[in-house]
């Protein structure tokens, strides 16, 4: 729908107060990490995908983006950054930011104290999920089976 | 789900029925609130425009993206005028309220409305002398004529002190006419109007003095006259007033020209044998929300709840007729009422409910339309299902109708003895505590807790709405509830034999609370805005609470807010509410949940005003 929710969510959630009514007078000002597009019509939401090789930390000069060998998460640290940039131009989602004020690159952390990401959340139409690879393959797959299921009737009665 | 429904409430009668409604499955505002769940950031932050097909547009609170709607309104602009429309609502709804009062005061000394008559002379004959003229007919008259006035001023103004007066002349928001800053409102939201933040909020501030000096005060006075002035009597609040035996009409919305016909039908003798044909042993009238109040304090008829126990009620099982007119009525109730016997009956041409049957009113044969209400309510006794039935035991005791006229005849004629008290510091100061439910607050915990540590420390509350409600149902409106307050104002309770807390009325009779204040400023030779005094709205929801704030902030008093208003979106706008309208009208909002730190906030407030008053 582009009700832009998600955004909202994931600045809210990094403020220092996590709390909508006093994150809209912080200084510096919480920035959002998922963004919605309009494409072909269309609304998309862009977040990290938190690739398997993720180039944004194989340019990254300094070691500020790292990747959890264990969990995959992609994180940058604060301390280490230098705003470069490397890592924004070779992200091909261009979901790499850029905090103006205090001049680092920001992305999608996966909300370390969450269970659930903020945006997945807040989103109220179900488009954003937040499952494993495991999960979201089978849930592909009974959708396609629904799907053939539905064709090998419609046959059957033609 | 909330993991237990009892947290929704602190009313043991509320918890008893949110246990059975989600043991049988019943939806309630509640559910309905936690599936919204998580609410728009930008309607929130009060930054989302529609007034324009352009649109919709939305300002991005942090500053990355959108800082401008497509016209180019920025946050500030699309704030203030979204707070305009909300003031421009809720002093719609009072005073369309108002009209139909209004308009059916002048069909009764036309004598076109044979079910209503005066029942108080005397204030019909004061308010003829406050208007300059002689006949009845020349007053229902120029009442009348105060919504249509293009150039004001709006008669009940001049009740307000003199300063008062002068202030809003100078700042240009003295109110004109009542349909006519209305109006001014939509015109100048409209796009490409009004787009200067102080500007589209010094309109709704006048917007709002033709609400509660024009609408709501007509609505107050005029139903006095038509339906008598309240003087203190004793009654019973909560879902235990239902009755299991008789035949449970409740009457629910604002408009008592329904509910004072339905009274008088419930009590017919005629409606009272046919009950008694139908196995029931009587007819049991109750109210709900502001209507209920309106019967409340004029026939001591029980009332089964505030706004939030709407749906509590028709899930006991035991109503045989909502009967519903206007304003927070909710929509879900037909489909609730499917679930049961339960008939819901709308009244109003202006109010229409998907799943209920409408029985429309009109002034010329209100009597004959509330006896066929009843007689439905009756009939549709013997349908009820008795194992669906459960009514919590709760109910409690109160004493309400405190009129201005009562106060002052409670006192001796004088409000001397009431500032003698505020002098001496027995009462340190007046707090006037409204406002609706919102499932935002656990239900009646920001009410109860903020009145409960006003009384505490010595503050008279004067209370209207769904706050008299919980209180009434906490037991605060009684008497014995000086043992809850303060030692000073205990012995002022004491002495005169009077609660802690004072009911006077609906929400349109906060207007009661505005004539009492400039009473009491008149008294003291300043104005409003000296008095050590403070309003507070711990659980709103409405646009008439909007305009309601609005117009007792700009009369002079400072006031708390327990849910946050759609404004913060606009550091501009939130700044000039809570501060800036200090230097401007002499008082200001403030936002505060927690109800404890909300009195706190209050009682600095009245001990700086006595500071400055020398007291």
């Amino acid at each position: 729908m582009g009700c832009r929710s998600c955004e909202m969510a994931c600045a809210v959630e990094h403020s220092s107060s996590k709390n909508l009514f006093s994150a809209v007078s912080e200084k510096p000002g919480p920035i959002r990490r998922v963004y919605v597009e309009t494409a072909e019509g269309q609304r998309i939401p862009l977040v990290c995908r938190h690739c398997e090789d993720a180039p944004c930390v194989a340019v990254c000069r300094t070691g500020a983006m790292r990747q959890d060998p264990e969990t995959g998460i992609v994180d940058r640290n604060e301390e280490n950054c230098v705003g470069c940039w490397m890592c924004a131009m070779v992200c091909p989602y261009g979901v790499i930011g850029r905090h103006t004020e205090v001049r680092k690159a920001v992305k999608c952390d996966r909300c370390k104290d969450l269970e659930v990401p903020a945006c997945v959340a807040a989103c109220p139409t179900g488009t954003l999920v937040f499952v494993t690879q495991r999960e979201f393959v089978e849930m592909m797959r009974k959708e396609a089976a629904v799907r053939l299921a539905h064709e090998a009737k419609g046959l059957a009665k033609a | 789900m909330a993991k237990d429904v009892r947290e929704r409430s602190i009313d043991p009668a509320s918890q008893d029925m949110l246990d059975v409604c989600q043991r049988t499955g019943l939806e309630t505002a509640w559910d309905r609130y936690e599936k919204q769940q998580p609410q728009c950031g930008f309607g929130e932050l009060g930054l989302c425009c529609r007034n324009c097909n352009m649109g919709p547009c939305r300002i991005d609170p942090f500053g990355e993206g959108a800082t401008k709607g497509v016209c180019g309104a920025t946050a500030d602009t699309i704030v203030a005028r979204n707070l305009l429309r909300s003031i421009a609502a809720g002093a719609a709804a009072h005073s369309d309220h108002a009209r139909d009062v209004a308009h059916t005061f002048r069909e009764v000394v036309y004598g076109r409305a044979s079910s209503y008559s005066i029942k108080d002379q005397s204030k019909m004959q004061r308010l003829m002398n406050e208007y300059g003229v002689q006949t009845e007919i020349s007053l229902a008259d120029s009442i009348m004529a105060e919504f249509g006035k293009q150039d004001g001023p709006i008669q009940f103004t001049r009740r307000a002190p003199a300063k008062r007066l002068e202030l809003w002349k100078k700042l240009g928001i003295e109110p004109r006419g009542i349909d006519r800053e209305i109006v001014e409102c939509m015109h100048r939201t409209h796009t490409g109007v009004d787009n200067d933040y102080v500007n589209l909020i010094l309109h709704g501030l006048r917007t709002s003095l033709a609400d509660g000096w024009g609408g709501s005060m007509i609505a107050t006075e005029l139903q006095d006259v038509l339906f008598g002035t309240p003087q203190p009597t004793f009654s019973e609040v909560n879902l235990g007033v239902l009755e299991p035996n008789k035949v449970n009409v409740i009457v629910h919305g604002h408009e008592p020209l329904l509910s004072e016909m339905i009274v008088a039908a419930a009590a017919d003798p005629e409606m009272v044998e046919l009950a008694k044909k139908q196995g029931a042993i009587g007819i049991n009238v109750a109210g709900m929300c502001c209507t209920g109040n309106e019967v409340l304090m004029r026939h001591s008829v029980p009332v089964a709840g505030n706004f939030l126990q709407q749906e509590l009620a028709v899930a006991t099982g035991a109503v045989d007729a909502m009967v519903v007119d206007v304003q927070c009525v909710m929509p879900a109730l037909g489909a609730l009422a499917g679930c049961f016997h339960t008939l819901f009956i709308s009244t109003s041409p202006k109010a229409r409910f998907p799943g209920a049957r409408h029985m429309v009113f009109h002034e010329e044969t209100a009597l004959q339309t509330a006896k066929a209400i009843v007689e439905e309510a009756v009939k549709n006794y013997k349908n009820r299902n008795a194992s669906k039935v459960h009514i919590p035991k709760e109910k409690s005791k109160c004493m309400v109708g405190f009129s201005v006229e009562t106060i002052v005849g409670a006192l001796g004629g004088t409000l001397d003895p009431l500032l003698g008290a505020i002098k001496s510091g027995a009462i340190r100061g007046i707090g006037a505590v409204v406002g609706c439910n919102n499932p935002k607050v656990v239900h009646d915990y920001g009410h109860i807790n903020l009145v409960k540590e006003l009384i505490k420390n010595n503050v008279l509350v004067i209370t209207t709405g769904c706050n008299a409600l919980a209180c009434a149902k906490a037991g605060l409106l009684l008497p014995e509830a000086a043992e809850m307050a303060g030692e000073g104002l205990k012995g002022v309770c004491k002495t005169l034999g009077i609660p802690p807390v004072l009911h006077m009325g609906s929400c349109v009779d906060i207007s009661r609370i505005l004539v009492a204040s400039a009473a009491i400023a008149n008294a003291l030779g300043v104005d409003i805005s000296d008095l050590p005094a403070a309003g507070a709205a711990p659980e709103w929801m409405s646009e008439k609470a909007v305009s309601i704030g609005a117009y007792v902030v700009s009369s002079g008093v400072f006031t708390v807010l327990g849910t946050v208003p759609a404004v913060l979106g606009s550091a501009a706008v939130a700044g000039l509410l809570t501060s800036g309208a200090k230097d401007v009208v002499g008082a200001s909002f403030a936002v505060e949940p927690d109800p404890f730190k909300a009195a706190m906030l209050m009682i600095e407030h009245i001990d700086s005003q006595r500071k400055k008053l020398g007291l």
